[in-house]
C-alpha cells in the first residue's frame, strides 16, 4: 500500500456506499491495479499524468540542421586531425582531402547551426558571452576558432591557383594552422554530446556519461570512413585504422547506454530511431568489415565502399540519437517513472531513516 | 547579490482554494499582450489550453477524479449521478494526443474528434447505488523562477537573465532563438514563438514589479490561490497552510517546489497540491540539468584526449 493510499481510506466517509477500497492505488504494474476501475487520468501505462500529455517540451530543432551539425562537426574535427597527421608524415594526397573535408564540413556545420537559429541574423549574439554552462556557448567559440585555422589550411591545398601576393603567406600558414587546428578539433568532436546531455531530454541527460566518447568514436568513424574513401589506398592506412576503432569504439558505447539506461534507453530501439540505429549498426559493422579487409588487399573499391558506409553509419547514429531523444521528452512515462521512482526512494530512506 | 537589491519575490499557487476560474490565464494574456494561440475544445475537463507554452504562460489544469476532497460531502454523493466518465474522457483525450503526446505548442492536441469512446460505451458504475465521489483538482501553472535555472545556465548569448527579485526573464532583442533553453527546462516551460523564433515565457510581470506592483495574475484572481510576495514569507505562509489542511483532514496536501534543498534549489513559485505532481502534469523529482555537466565536461574532456590519441597512434602503427 503507498502512502498516498492510505491517506485515501483515512478520509473518506466510512461505509458511506460500500465502495471499493484502495483508490488512491496507482494504476498498472506498479500500483498492482488496472487502468479503468477508477478516476485515472491515465490511459494504459503503469504511471500517472496529466492526460498523457508530456512534461517537458521536446526540442524544437529541425533534425536535419541539428543532427547534421553534429555529423558534420564530426567529420571536420576528424579530418582536421587526420590532415594533420598526413602533413607531418608525407602523405600529400591523404593531407589534401582531409584537409578540404575539414573545412567543407566545418562551413556547413556551422551553416547548419546558424540555419536552424529562430532569429539566424543573431548568430553573433553567440559571440557576447563565453558561458562555461553551456556547452553551445563552448562550443560555438570553439567552432570560431577551428574555422579559420581549417581554411587557412585548405587554402594551402589550392595554393596555386591563388593570386601571386598572398600565396608565399598561405604557403607559410598552412602547416602551422593545421597544426593548431588539432589543439581544438578533439573538442569539435566531442563537445556536441555534451551539448545534447546537457538537456532535460531523458535519453541525453541520462546517457550523459558514455555520449561523448559515443560522438568522438563517431566522429572518428565517419572522418577516417571518409579520408579512405577519398584517397589512394596505398596513402589511406591511417584513416582505416582511424575508422575501424572509431567504429568499435561507436559501438561498444552504444551498448553500453542501452545496458545503463533501462527503460529510459526504450525510445533507442523503437520507431523511427530504432530504425536509424539498426540501420547505424549494420553500416558501421559493414564498413569496418570492409576497411579491415582493404587493409589486407589494399584496395581502392574495397576503401570507397567501407569509408563510405562508415560515413552513413555515423550519420545514422546522429539521428538514431537525436529522435530517440525527441521521443523520450514527449513521452511523459520517460520524465515521470524515473523520478517517481527517485522520489519515492528518498521519501523512504528519507522519512524512515 | 548586493544590498540595494530587493528581497526574493516569488508566487505561492494555493491550488486548494482554486476555483478553476481561469482570470489570471485571461489577465497574464491581456498585460502581456501574448498572441492567441488557438482555439480548442481539448477534452480535457475544462481545460482548453492544455500545457504552458511560448504563449501560455499561466495554465489552469483540471483534474476530475472519482474520489472525496478531505471529509467534504460533496453534491455528487447526494445526487442520482452515475458514475464520472473521468476514466473515459482520459482515454479520449490520449488517442487524440497522437504521436507527440500533445508537446506541441499552445493549444495543439491533434485530432481529438467527437464519436463513440475508444473503450466501448460508458464503464459501468463502482457502487451499487451508481453513485460516486467526485472531487475536481483545479491548479495554476507558471514558469518556477527556478533557484538553479537550467534554462538561463544553457543559454548561449546571455539572453535569460536573473532580476534583481530572484526571477528569470527572457530579453527578446539577444535572444537568438538557438531553442537550447527549450528542452533544458525541466519543467517543459520556456519554448519558442514559431513565427518569431524567439522563446518566450513568464517574467512574473517584471514591468510591474519594478513599479512596486503584483503580477497580473496575483492581482485578478479571485481566491488568493495565486500568492506573490517575498519568498521566504510565502514558505513559511506556506508551511502553515499545509498543517491547517492536514488538521482539517486533507492529509493529502503538500507542497511542491518548496524546499530549497530540492534538483532546482527550490521554486521562485512553488505550489500546494492535492495529489502527486504527475498528476498535474508536474515532473515528480526535477534535477537542474547543469547540475551534472561538471562531470560531463570531464568525460568530454577524457574523450577528446582520447579521439587524438586514436589518430596519434593510427599514423604512428602504420609508419611505412
Ligand atoms: S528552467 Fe524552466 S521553470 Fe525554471 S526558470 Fe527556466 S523556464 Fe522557468
Ligand atoms: S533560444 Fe534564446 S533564450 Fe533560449 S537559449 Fe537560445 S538564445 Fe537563450
Amino acid at each position: 500500500m503507498s502512502a498516498s493510499e492510505q491517506h485515501g481510506s483515512e478520509v473518506r466517509r466510512d461505509g458511506l456506499h460500500g465502495t471499493a477500497p484502495g483508490r488512491e492505488a496507482r494504476i498498472g504494474a506498479r500500483g498492482g491495479r488496472k487502468a479503468g476501475r477508477g478516476g485515472e487520468m491515465v490511459p494504459p501505462a503503469e504511471f500517472r499524468s496529466y492526460y498523457g500529455r508530456s512534461v517537458l517540451k521536446a526540442p524544437v530543432w529541425e533534425s536535419r540542421d541539428i543532427a547534421g551539425y553534429f555529423f558534420l562537426g564530426g567529420v571536420a574535427g576528424g579530418s582536421a586531425l587526420l590532415a594533420a597527421g598526413a602533413d607531418l608524415t608525407g602523405r600529400i594526397g591523404l593531407r589534401r582531402s582531409t584537409r578540404v573535408a575539414a573545412v567543407a564540413a566545418t562551413g556547413l556545420s556551422l551553416a547548419a547551426l546558424i540555419h536552424d537559429l529562430g532569429r539566424p541574423g543573431r548568430f553573433v549574439h553567440m559571440l557576447r558571452v563565453l558561458k562555461p554552462s553551456s556547452p553551445m556557448s563552448v562550443g560555438t567559440w570553439i567552432l570560431s576558432g577551428f574555422a579559420p585555422l581549417v581554411a587557412v589550411a585548405a587554402l594551402d591545398e589550392a595554393r596555386e591557383r591563388l593570386p601571386g601576393p598572398v600565396r608565399p603567406m598561405i604557403a607559410a600558414l598552412g602547416r602551422p594552422s593545421g597544426l593548431a587546428a588539432t589543439v581544438l578539433a578533439p573538442a569539435v568532436t566531442t563537445y556536441t554530446g555534451a551539448l545534447i546531455a546537457d538537456t532535460a531530454v531523458p535519453v541525453w541527460h541520462d546517457a550523459r556519461r558514455e555520449l561523448p566518447y559515443l560522438f568522438g568514436a563517431s566522429a572518428l568513424a565517419a572522418s577516417g570512413g571518409l579520408a579512405a574513401a577519398t584517397s589512394a589506398p596505398g596513402e589511406a592506412a591511417p584513416a582505416r585504422v582511424v575508422g575501424i576503432a572509431g567504429a568499435l569504439v561507436e559501438q561498444a558505447c552504444d551498448r553500453a547506454v542501452h545496458k545503463r539506461l533501462g527503460m529510459v534507453a526504450e525510445p533507442l530501439s523503437q520507431g523511427r530511431a530504432g530504425r536509424y540505429l539498426t540501420a547505424a549498426r549494420w553500416s558501421t559493422r559493414a564498413g569496418a568489415a570492409l576497411l579491415a579487409l582493404s587493409a589486407l588487399r589494399r584496395s581502392r573499391a574495397l576503401d570507397i565502399a567501407g569509408g563510405t558506409a562508415l560515413v552513413a553509419g555515423s550519420l545514422f547514429a546522429r539521428l538514431g540519437y537525436f529522435h530517440a531523444g525527441a521521443t523520450s521528452a514527449t513521452e511523459p512515462r520517460y520524465t515521470v517513472v524515473p523520478q517517481r521512482e527517485r522520489a519515492d526512494h528518498a521519501a523512504k530512506t528519507g522519512a524512515g531513516g | 547579490m548586493s544590498d540595494d537589491n530587493p528581497p526574493r519575490m516569488g508566487f505561492f499557487t494555493d491550488t486548494s482554494v482554486c476555483i478553476g476560474c481561469k482570470a489570471c490565464e485571461v489577465a497574464c494574456k491581456e498585460w502581456n499582450a501574448i498572441p492567441d494561440d488557438g482555439l480548442s475544445l481539448l477534452g480535457m475537463s475544462y481545460d482548453n489550453t492544455g500545457m504552458l507554452g511560448a504563449d501560455t504562460w499561466r495554465h489552469v489544469a483540471f483534474i476530475e477524479q472519482d474520489k472525496p476532497l478531505g471529509r467534504q460531502n460533496n453534491a455528487v454523493i447526494a445526487m442520482p449521478t452515475g458514475a464520472t466518465a473521468t476514466h473515459a474522457s482520459a482515454e479520449a483525450v490520449h488517442e487524440g494526443l497522437g504521436q507527440k503526446h500533445g508537446s506541441e505548442l499552445g493549444t495543439e492536441t491533434g485530432a481529438i474528434r467527437p464519436g463513440p469512446l475508444p473503450g466501448g460505451p460508458m464503464p459501468a458504475p463502482v457502487t451499487p447505488d451508481g453513485r460516486k465521489e467526485l472531487r475536481w483538482l483545479m491548479a495554476s501553472d507558471v514558469c518556477k523562477h527556478c533557484t538553479h535555472a537550467a534554462c538561463l545556465d544553457v543559454c548561449p548569448t546571455g539572453s535569460l537573465l536573473r532580476t534583481e527579485f530572484g526571477t528569470v526573464i527572457v530579453q527578446e532583442d539577444i535572444c537568438n532563438g538557438c531553442g537550447y533553453c527549450v528542452p533544458a527546462c525541466p519543467y517543459g516551460v520556456i519554448d519558442q514563438r514559431k513565427d518569431d523564433g524567439r522563446v518566450w515565457k513568464c517574467t512574473m510581470c517584471y514591468d510591474r514589479l519594478t513599479a512596486g506592483q503584483e503580477p497580473a495574475c496575483a492581482k485578478a484572481c479571485p481566491t488568493d490561490s495565486i500568492q506573490y510576495g517575498v519568498l521566504d514569507d510565502l514558505r513559511e505562509r506556506a508551511a502553515h497552510r499545509v498543517e491547517n489542511l492536514h488538521d482539517a483532514g486533507v492529509l493529502e496536501a503538500r507542497l511542491y517546489g518548496a524546499d530549497p534543498d530540492d534538483g532546482v534549489g527550490g521554486a521562485g513559485a512553488f505550489f500546494l497540491l492535492l495529489d502527486e505532481p504527475e498528476v498535474y502534469g508536474f515532473p515528480p523529482d526535477p534535477v537542474v540539468t547543469t547540475r551534472d555537466l561538471p562531470r560531463t565536461w570531464k568525460h568530454t574532456a577524457l574523450a577528446a584526449v582520447g579521439v587524438a590519441a586514436t589518430v596519434a597512434a593510427a599514423f604512428l602503427g602504420a609508419r611505412r
